[in-house]
């Protein structure tokens, strides 16, 4: 019996997932790769993989392509799995570049290309299989840092390199690069201003919350109604009160408070971040043990030293949790301000909506998603590194 | 009732459960004890196949039971856990209710069984029926818990630490009440436990467990007079002298004959006896019946000697 | 606590009232106004706008809720096993777009008008919904869940009848995060042309007439709240009902 079952060869295993990606990947295949335009504009003109590419180029891209979708099928080791979808997604990125240099006619300013349905889709798929592998080897805090500096890297490298020098949403950067790193740049103090002054005011109103009983309810019920209102919607209650301070407050206009533009945008900001801020900090000081800060006592420190020796140090995993929150809501929610005229990459994102012009939205919505992701992926490394260990427990 | 036989687990080529065999008649109690990650939970939960055993069989009524499905296998079979595990959305009546629903009992039936019950785990229907289990006390909610557990009438009840969670006062009424439950209904019991003295006090019969292998299986009093090997020795512990009378009850000494001072009832442990001579200074304590009626005396001596070392 | 329930019912009186007859209103924003500036929004008529932005949210919201916990099923059950890390991990990363980025990328995809909206709704109101019904059904009392399958219980009457009832509250949860972003972002599916209340807001913000954005954002934030509040105590009810007030 065993003789026998020795003998058989091994069965070749399937992937579930591996399934769902390769079908994916099949489908997206036969989409448009690129698709061409003859001004930002008008309607485009889908291309295939074939159509797009240089002979040699397309053959290689779609031998890349099968392999990783062979790779992705049958039951392979994770971190091989992993180091095939990251080849197949740079394979796909350098091929837009170069589909988009060989499509575009020489000294033509108008012509548009732009990634097609196909090139989404497969960067989906590949995606799913890195962001599974990503998932199942577990990686510390340091290794996810180190893949997503490694990442930064490389798409600052393909920038910098000038192959997607013709890509639609880099002719659409080139055309604007000054106001494009104004308004990051308004962004960044947008978003991370707002987190600046919440977290200054939040962790003493949490702190004050957590003595008070009564206090925490009242403060509590009202952020939570803040942050329930719509952006949009507190953006534009904010412009008639700053506008009657700009006009009625000496002094007030000359800091550069006025109805509408950065000045509504940020006090709005600063109200939705301080309940996870102040909800933070009351739930991290409630977590201290009882027996921790009872011993703090017993020795005789004063409740100042307790608060900054004893409670803010153990609860600090907790508001750093809520910091995260904040943040990456904030780097979201900043677009909005760009409706109120806060600037922001929330500017290109409503021109490009505006003008029905997709790649102008791709050059607001690309970078914030980065952003977003980045403050994400090095917060939660952030958070898992100050996670105090309990002793006795591992 | 249950015939366990050469029954192993593994766990990634560990034996946790390690050819464990015994059988346990019908009506007994048979307690299973160890210390803790000897197996215990284990081998219990293979019997209702929570877990499937690697190797091995178990027959209930001369029943494989790899032959019937699990969760068929599993209504038929009583099943109680440390921290009682009651359904939190469901009323005390529904929870006790609930094996008797899934076997499709009609309304009426269930109804008059979870009453039935309720009152015999001294919980007054009208006020319980219609409670969550969060609104119940630590000890009721573990009446319920086996309340649920018998619901069904099953020949067979299995129970893993099921008052580990209680203080020793309602503990001990969880166990007297156990007892006098299981004399009325003839239930079959496997109860797993960590505490010698319990097993000592509930187990007809007691399998001794360590390092997923089964030491001994006997009835307590040959348990405490000739432990098999140092490993069960030194489960029992040091004062297995009392362990033994703490088995004995003072109907089995008593003489015709006078004594003076507070009588002893006749059902207490001789150990209770024996401390009452200590404490009162008296050589010999007279002996009444649960009616008050005397029945003699108990000497101390005769107590004394039934502590000593079987020879 | 009474004072709470009546303080809210007044605001919900106010808010019908306005909604059905804002002309009844117009003094109180004619001061935002200037040079003579209507002060109510007339075109489309507040009642429609506010009924459609409903709609939508409800659409979506419920579609989400189909979704995002059948799926939430799926992965943890034994045979969807597989990809239960990748879908954590997606619900997490997915919740770092903004949700003004997926209404804009939807836009290429579906045109201008409602349905890029509520696809971007239902997109992103799949995440929290997804996220927390993860969370409930694989955070259940390890001794419930023991005894459930110990008294018999087939794995589908497992689902039914114990699993899904003590996940509930923590799935409401989730539907309530996502039915408060939803109301947000259809209020920005306006600048893509959905038929929703952002509409008074943008055309007070272009012809610079405080009166509308105020209304707007009035409505807006009242409609929020309340329905935020509401979902609130549903879910105290619900967490109540199934046994499980204090955790
Ligand atoms: N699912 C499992 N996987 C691996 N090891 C297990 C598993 N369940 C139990 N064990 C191990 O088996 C041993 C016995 O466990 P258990 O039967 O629970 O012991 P007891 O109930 O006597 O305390 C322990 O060492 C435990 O760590
Ligand atoms: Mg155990």
């Amino acid at each position: 019996m065993s003789a026998v079952v020795a003998a058989a060869p091994r069965r070749i295993a399937v992937d579930k997932l591996g399934v769902f990606i390769a079908g994916l990947a099949v489908i997206a295949a036969c989409l448009p790769l690129v698709a061409f335009r003859a001004n930002r504009i008008v309607p485009g003109e889908g291309l295939s993989l074939l159509a797009a590419l240089p002979g040699w180029q397309a053959a290689l891209l779609a031998l890349t392509l099968a392999a990783g979708i062979g790779l992705a099928l049958l039951r392979t080791p994770v971190p091989v799995r992993l180091a095939a979808s990251l080849v197949v997604l740079a394979a796909l990125w350098l091929a837009a570049g170069a589909a988009a240099s060989h499509l575009t006619p020489a000294d033509d300013k108008l012509a548009r290309v732009s990634p097609g349905s196909g090139f989404w889709l497969l960067l989906l798929a590949f995606a799913l299989l890195a962001a599974d592998g990503i998932a199942r080897l577990r990686l510390g805090p340091w290794p996810r840092i180190a893949v997503l500096l490694a990442v930064a890297s490389a798409l600052a490298l393909l920038l910098a390199s000038g192959l997607w020098r013709d890509l639609s949403i880099l002719r659409e950067y080139s055309t604007r690069a000054e106001s494009f790193w104004r308004e990051a740049a308004t962004h960044v103090v947008l978003a991370f201003g707002s987190l600046a002054a919440a977290t200054l005011a939040g962790i003493p109103i949490g702190i004050a919350c957590h003595r008070k009983r009564a206090l925490r309810t009242a403060v509590l019920n009202v952020l939570n109604a803040v942050q329930t209102i719509p952006s949009i919607a507190l953006f534009g209650l904010l412009i008639a009160p700053l506008a009657w301070v700009a006009a009625n407050v000496p002094g007030a206009a000359l800091l550069g408070i006025s109805g509408i533009g950065a000045a509504p945008a940020m006090v709005a900001l600063v109200a939705y971040s301080l309940l996870p801020v102040v909800a933070n900090t009351v739930v991290g000081l409630a977590g201290v043990p009882a027996a921790t800060d009872e011993a703090a006592r017993g020795m005789g420190m004063t409740d100042w030293q307790r608060l900054t020796a004893v409670q803010l140090p153990l609860a600090f995993p907790v508001i750093l949790a809520g910091i995260r929150i904040v943040l990456v809501q904030n780097i979201g929610l900043a677009t909005i301000a760009a409706l109120i005229g806060g600037g922001g990459f929330g500017v290109f994102v409503f021109q490009g909506i505006g003008q029905t012009a997709m790649d102008l939205v791709l050059l607001g919505a690309a970078p914030t998603v980065a952003l977003a992701f980045a403050a994400a992926v090095v917060l939660d490394a952030i958070i898992e590194l100050s996670a105090i260990r309990e002793p006795g427990r591992d | 009732m249950i015939e366990i036989d050469a029954l192993s687990k593994e766990y990634s080529g560990q034996r946790v459960v390690d050819r464990v065999s015994f059988n346990v008649a019908e009506g007994e109690i048979a307690v299973v004890v160890g210390t803790s990650g000897s197996g215990k939970t284990t081998l219990l939960r293979m019997i209702n196949r929570l877990i499937e055993p690697t190797a091995g069989t178990v027959r209930i009524e001369g029943e494989d039971i790899g032959a019937i499905p699990a969760h068929l296998l599993r209504r038929r079979i009583g099943y109680v856990i440390q921290g009682h595990g009651l359904f939190p959305h469901r009323t005390v009546a529904q929870n006790v209710g609930t094996v008797p629903a899934l076997l499709g009992w009609d309304r009426a039936r269930i109804d008059r069984r979870t009453d039935e019950l309720l009152v015999l785990f001294q919980l007054d229907p009208a006020e319980f029926r219609d409670r969550l289990p969060g609104e119940l006390s630590g000890g009721q909610q573990q009446r319920v818990g086996v309340a649920r557990a018998l619901a069904a009438e099953p020949k067979l009840l299995l129970m893993d630490e099921p008052f580990g969670a209680l203080d020793p006062i309602i503990r001990a009424k969880a166990q007297s009440d156990l007892v006098a439950i299981q004399k009325r209904f003839g239930t079959t019991i496997v109860l797993v436990t960590h505490d010698m003295e319990e097993a000592i006090q509930l187990g007809t019969r007691i399998a001794v467990m360590e390092q997923g292998r089964l030491q001994q299986y006997a009835p307590p009093a040959e348990i405490i007079a000739g432990p098999a090997n140092p490993v069960v020795a030194e489960l029992i512990g040091g004062d297995r002298p009392f362990r033994l009378l703490a088995l004995g009850r003072v109907r089995d000494l008593v003489e015709p004959g006078p004594a003076a001072g507070e009588p002893v009832a006749a059902d207490a442990s001789l150990r209770e006896a024996y401390a009452e001579c200590l404490w009162s200074g008296r050589e010999v304590l007279p002996v009444i019946d649960a009616d008050g009626r005397s029945l003699g005396r108990i000497r101390r001596d005769d107590i004394a000697h039934r502590a000593e070392k079987p020879q | 606590m009474r004072a709470g329930v009546a303080i809210r019912l007044v605001v919900l009186a106010l808010l019908i009232a306005f909604v059905a007859s804002p002309q009844t209103f117009a003094f109180v924003f004619q001061p935002l106004t200037r040079n003579g500036q209507p002060a109510i929004y007339l075109q489309n008529g507040l009642l429609n706008l506010t009924l459609s932005h409903l709609a939508i949210v409800a659409v979506a919201t419920v579609a989400s809720t189909l979704v995002a916990v059948g799926l939430a099923i799926a992965v943890t059950r034994p045979f969807g096993a597989e990809f239960l890390p990748l879908s954590r991990t997606l619900a997490n990363v997915g919740q770092t777009f903004p949700p003004v980025a997926v209404l804009a990328l939807a836009v290429p995809l579906l045109g201008f008008g409602t349905a890029p909206t509520l696809v971007a709704l239902f997109l992103y109101g799949l995440l929290p919904i997804f996220e927390n019904a993860l969370t409930g059904l694989t955070t259940l009392p390890p001794a419930v869940t023991e005894a459930a399958r110990g008294v018999g219980m087939t794995e589908g009457q497992r689902l039914v009848g114990v699993d899904l009832p003590l996940a509930t509250p923590v799935i409401l949860a989730g539907i309530r995060l996502s039915v408060v972003i939803s109301i947000a972002t259809a209020t920005i599916g306006s600048t893509v042309a959905a038929s929703t209340l952002g509409e008074v807001i943008l055309a007070g913000l272009l012809s610079s007439n405080l009166a509308f954005v105020a209304q707007g954002g009035l409505v807006v934030a009242v409609i929020a709240v309340l329905i935020y509040d509401g979902l609130s105590a549903l879910e105290r009810l619900l967490a109540h009902r199934t046994g499980q007030g204090a955790r």
